[in-house]
């Protein structure tokens, strides 16, 4: 995936840094456009959930179900994946291979605990009687929190390949573009998870 | 924007001192909404308050310090992008709160 | 038709599949059908027979060059145009037999006419306006931009097969089973599983999921693109007026693609999963699918009509051999109707029942986005006004879009008045006013766009007289076809009517359908005039060797027609809005370069072609419930994801020898274009160098 440039004012030796730094912004910031447009994606999402907020359907209601210690539990796991990430990255800055395997490591345990919480919280609340079949408000919900979910998910098997690119070519630029684009997906997902908190859980355990 | 010294998009790279002020900072603004809610101090109206606003600081904060966005000039495009995505996500779902409230009250469709 | 066995408890290799789902005895599409199948044999024979099968793989469909991407995406648009326009003439001849004496019910039954119908809007929309523009945009603004290819390359060849995933789905639903009856945004309740429990609003919905992800794709790429690859100098003040409709248009679609592809998501839940977003009962909430779909389908509208407001940009300042009037508004209106396009949606249902104060803003808005509109039409006339007006195919589309258009937005403005939408809505005047702005404005900027850079993309310049015959056909071809309709609909014939019980629409229907004939016999002139000219493509008369036919003001002309793989030898410095003409004043126009250095180009690629047919079988299997079908395409695309993804070896060079074989021709061949530049030179030298320190320059 490198680069496709205007070149004719360099150098031929030049060529190839430049191209390298080029790709890299070009691909990153084209990732940053599609950041957007998942941003979009949640905002409708969250508009449907608000607008039904209150379509109980006479069924069960999210008061009766939510249960705040986990969510923190869950919110404590995001946001610390959040942390270690970055630390992966400050290892991948100084071009330290261990350092960002293992801080990747950490951060894909603590993604996969949280999307383990959340799979157990959806098959509890069926349980209790509250599928996405049951109401309105119950159908926003779960097509919200599991949007969210199967962002997570997607972004753990990109971590599983991102270690098997690592493995085959170190930091090479297509990596480090990689990792820099997860590395903005996985902070966006966390960013998604402070309004899934606070809008959804927050405000229906009130 | 195409430097070598800045990374995504044109962020810099950060740093730990910023990481972990950032995650202190995000612990807190966590912390702060749970409890308001979990201990029911303070009225309705002032926990919803509460949340929101602290909500809108986290976000900022995790821009801030995690993405490294700091609205310099190798981020115009950065920055300009994510004041459009705001005013946005801003028209859809105030709009659409706004539209809907009016058509519950009108077609006395219960609350 | 359906068997109803089969839908509660689908077969588990054929899903809801069936023989009686082919409609064989349909006096109508069979017919079609067999044509279709026959046509398609004889196509893939002819193919073979010439052995072009590798030809076409290597040079076209695993291509992942902007230019050629275009064409395709033109190809396919101009084939469903004869598609959905042939809905049109159905509906048009139904609705004037069926208020006759003699055929008092016209020939189509009712759920037939409603697919018709539907099909005609999602064609002419999604699978018409939309490639024909992005085939354009595709083409010309990289090359506007002096940039190479675009962003991503292989995501362009992705999008392209994903659209195409699109127009196929919705050919396949006229031969297996059927299309959705429910209009072209398939309002809920009606189009949930409750009132529509067939195939038809399934097909619908992947169609346009499938080819709406693309267009999100697209929209990533081409902003990326111009903000990013722009030729050295070319400050965001010194661009095209094309390229930013281009870039307002996608940075449009970049935001407004996901609310579509939430909603129909949503409503894809509904009725395959039971949920409960738009049902009656349950706590759904049928009017936020319309709320919705208009956060959509407004700012689309936009999307379709800004890029059109480029090309008619363009094709007036070159015409009248002079600037463009007024470029800085131009710039700033099109960028205060990319915003204010986000807050005009509830116009499309005032009747709803939000009340005055919404309405009230919803209607404020609407009459103000048409402020900027307006700034540019007199854009366009100052741009003539004093020029010397060259009167070529492509400028009688842009007059006759000035007078349609303008026509158009007057009756948007009518129905921008909430008051007056109560009268109006739902009736035909609604129909009358969308095809009044949509064909007037968006439709013949393209035909503009497409008759001005025809000789960029082929190296053939088409027939003026054929031009502008189908520019007269369709000009009064589309007033004969609407005006009648805006009079029924005031006089309360609402849309989308099967059955016509009032004997004093019949003289209004037949005007009409007089009206759909010029327009046909405008669509046929076209299709003619592009098989002629590219037939007598050697002809002197037709071929373009000086890469700059009409002695244009922009980059994309400085180049050979069509462009070089690589699009130029060597990407200038740019000094001004108008580089080409600049660079002709100058006199350093079409000279050879000190030395040229070697182009770092992307190489084809298997995975377009592949992983976006791929999402073919997925959508069917989809639609009709084969669930092996789906696991097998996903895992395929997903299979074939992983693998692109560890594939080296993408790119490679140009090398200089190579470059300066190809550009030297180029510069011999192109001698002898002095003449027509000295022709006109007299009337640029008036125009003075733009601002080269323009204060609104933005950084890049």
């Amino acid at each position: 995936m490198t680069a496709l440039t205007n070149d004719h004012d360099l150098h031929d030796h030049d060529d190839h840094h430049h191209h390298e730094a080029e790709a890299a912004d070009r691909y990153v910031f084209g990732f940053w456009l599609y950041i957007i447009s998942d941003c979009l994606l949640f905002s409708t999402l969250f508009a449907t959930y608000a607008v039904m907020g209150q379509n109980f359907a006479n069924g069960i209601t999210p008061k009766e179900l939510f249960d705040l210690n986990f969510v923190a539990v869950e919110t404590a796991l995001l946001l610390l994946s959040s942390f270690t990430f970055g630390m992966a990255m400050l290892g991948a800055n100084v071009e330290n291979m261990a350092k960002t395997k293992f801080w990747l490591i950490i951060t894909a345990l603590l993604g996969l605990s949280f999307l383990g919480m959340e799979i157990y919280e959806f098959v509890h609340f069926s349980h209790e009687g509250a599928t996405p079949q049951t109401s309105g408000y119950w159908t926003s919900f779960y097509s919200l929190v599991a949007t969210h979910g199967l962002h997570v998910t997607a972004g753990l098997i990109w971590m599983f390949f991102l270690f098997i690119h690592f493995n085959r070519d170190g930091f090479s630029n297509e990596n480090k573009i990689r990792l820099s684009c997860l590395s903005l997906f996985w902070h966006f997902l966390d960013i998604i998870w402070i309004c899934v908190f606070s809008f959804v859980y927050l405000r229906g355990a009130m | 924007m195409s430097s070598s010294e800045t990374g995504p998009g044109g962020q810099a790279h950060g740093s730990v001192k910023e990481y972990v002020v950032g995650l202190i900072l995000s612990i807190l603004l966590t912390v702060l909404p749970f409890y308001l809610v979990m201990s029911g101090v303070g009225s309705d109206t002032f926990t919803v308050i509460a949340i929101v606003v602290a909500a809108i600081a986290q976000v900022l904060v995790q821009m801030v310090f995690f993405l490294h966005m700091n609205g310099s000039s190798e981020q115009t495009w950065l920055t300009v992008s994510a004041v459009y995505t705001v005013f946005i996500l801003l028209f859809v779902i105030v709009g659409s709160l706004w539209i809907f409230e009016h058509l519950n009250h009108n077609m006395l469709m219960g609350h | 038709m359906v068997q109803t066995d089969l839908i509660k408890d689908p077969h588990v290799l054929t899903g809801k599949l069936h023989w009686g789902v082919i409609p064989f005895h349909d006096p109508v599409v069979a017919p079609v059908m067999f044509a279709a199948i026959l046509g398609g044999l004889l196509l893939v024979a002819f193919v073979t027979y010439k052995k072009l099968w590798g030809y076409l793989w290597n040079e076209w469909f695993t291509s992942v060059d902007h230019k050629k991407i275009g064409i395709m995406y033109c190809i396919v648009a101009l084939v469903m145009l004869v598609r959905g326009f042939s809905d049109a003439i159905l509906m048009r001849t139904h609705q004037a037999l069926s208020t006759s004496d003699t055929f008092g019910e016209g020939y189509l039954p009712p759920e037939h006419y409603d697919q018709i119908f539907t099909a005609h809007g999602v064609i002419m929309i999604f699978f018409v306006a939309t490639p024909l523009m992005v085939g354009i945009m595709n083409v010309i603004m990289p090359l506007q931009i002096g940039a190479r290819d675009v962003a991503y390359p292989f995501l362009n060849s992705l999008s392209f097969y994903l659209f195409l995933v699109g127009a196929l789905l919705v050919n396949i639903s006229l031969f297996v089973g059927e299309f959705a009856a429910v209009g072209w945004l398939a309002y809920t309740p009606l189009s949930g599983i409750e009132y529509s429990p067939g195939v038809g609003v399934d097909y619908w919905i992947w169609a346009l999921q499938i080819s709406g992800i693309g267009t999100t794709l697209t929209a990533v790429n081409f902003v990326a693109t111009i903000l990013k690859m722009r030729a050295p100098g070319m400050t965001m003040m010194k661009m095209p007026v094309f390229t930013w409709t281009t870039f307002c248009a996608n940075v449009i679609a970049l935001v407004i693609f996901p609310i579509l592809t939430v909603a129909i998501a949503q409503l894809t839940l509904d009725r395959y999963l039971d949920f409960n977003f738009f049902t009656n009962d349950d706590g759904g909430n049928q009017m936020m699918w319309v709320n919705l779909i208009w956060a959509w389908g407004h700012p689309e509208v936009y999307f379709l009509v800004l890029p059109a407001f480029g090309m008619i940009s363009e094709v007036t300042a070159t015409f009248s051999r002079k600037r463009l009037f007024g470029y800085v508004s131009l710039i700033w209106a099109t960028i205060a109707i990319m915003l204010l396009s986000f807050l005009v949606w509830l116009h499309h249902f005032f009747t709803m029942g939000s009340g005055a104060s919404v309405n009230a803003f919803f209607g404020i808005m609407t009459m103000i986005i048409g402020i900027p509109t307006g700034v540019k039409l007199y854009n366009w006339i100052f741009t003539m006004y004093k020029g010397r007006v060259e009167l070529t195919a492509s400028m009688w589309w842009v007059i006759a879009m000035l007078i349609t258009f303008t026509v158009g937005g007057m009756t948007g403005v009518m129905l921008s008045i909430p008051a007056n939408d109560f009268v109006l809505h739902n009736s035909m005047f609604v129909p009358a006013h969308f095809h009044n702005v949509i064909i007037g404005g968006a439709v013949y900027g393209y035909f503009a766009g497409f008759t001005y850079w025809f000789p960029k993309a082929t190296g053939v310049k088409l027939n003026e007289t054929l031009g502008k015959w189908s520019v007269g056909l369709w000009f009064f071809g589309y007033f004969f076809a609407w005006v009648p309709l805006y009079y029924t609909g005031f006089d309360g014939m609402t849309r989308r009517l099967q059955y016509i019980d009032n004997p004093e629409w019949q003289l209004p229907m037949y005007i009409a359908l007089i009206g759909v004939v010029l327009i046909a016999a405008g669509i046929g002139t076209q299709v003619v005039n592009i098989a002629w000219s590219l037939y007598k493509r050697n002809d002197p008369q037709y071929k373009d060797v000086t890469g700059d036919p009409w002695d244009a003001h922009t980059l994309e002309w400085y180049t050979t027609s069509p462009p070089q793989f690589y699009n130029f030898g060597d990407v200038p410095h740019i000094n001004d809005r108008d580089p080409l003409l600049d660079m002709k004043q100058k006199g350093i126009a079409y000279k050879r370069p000190e030395k040229y250095s070697r182009i770092h180009m992307p190489k084809n690629t298997w995975a377009g072609p592949v992983l976006g047919l791929l999402t073919l079988p997925m959508g069917f299997g989809f639609v009709w419930h084969i669930w092996w079908m789906v696991i097998a395409s996903v895992a395929a695309i997903f299979a074939c994801w992983v693998k692109l993804n560890f594939e080296r070896d993408k790119d490679y060079y140009v090398e200089v020898p190579e470059v300066e074989e190809i550009e030297g021709k180029f510069l011999k061949s192109n001698e002898g274009r002095n003449y027509y530049f000295e022709k006109n030179a007299k009337y640029y030298k008036k125009w003075k160098p733009s601002d080269q320190n323009d204060s609104t320059v933005v950084a890049k």
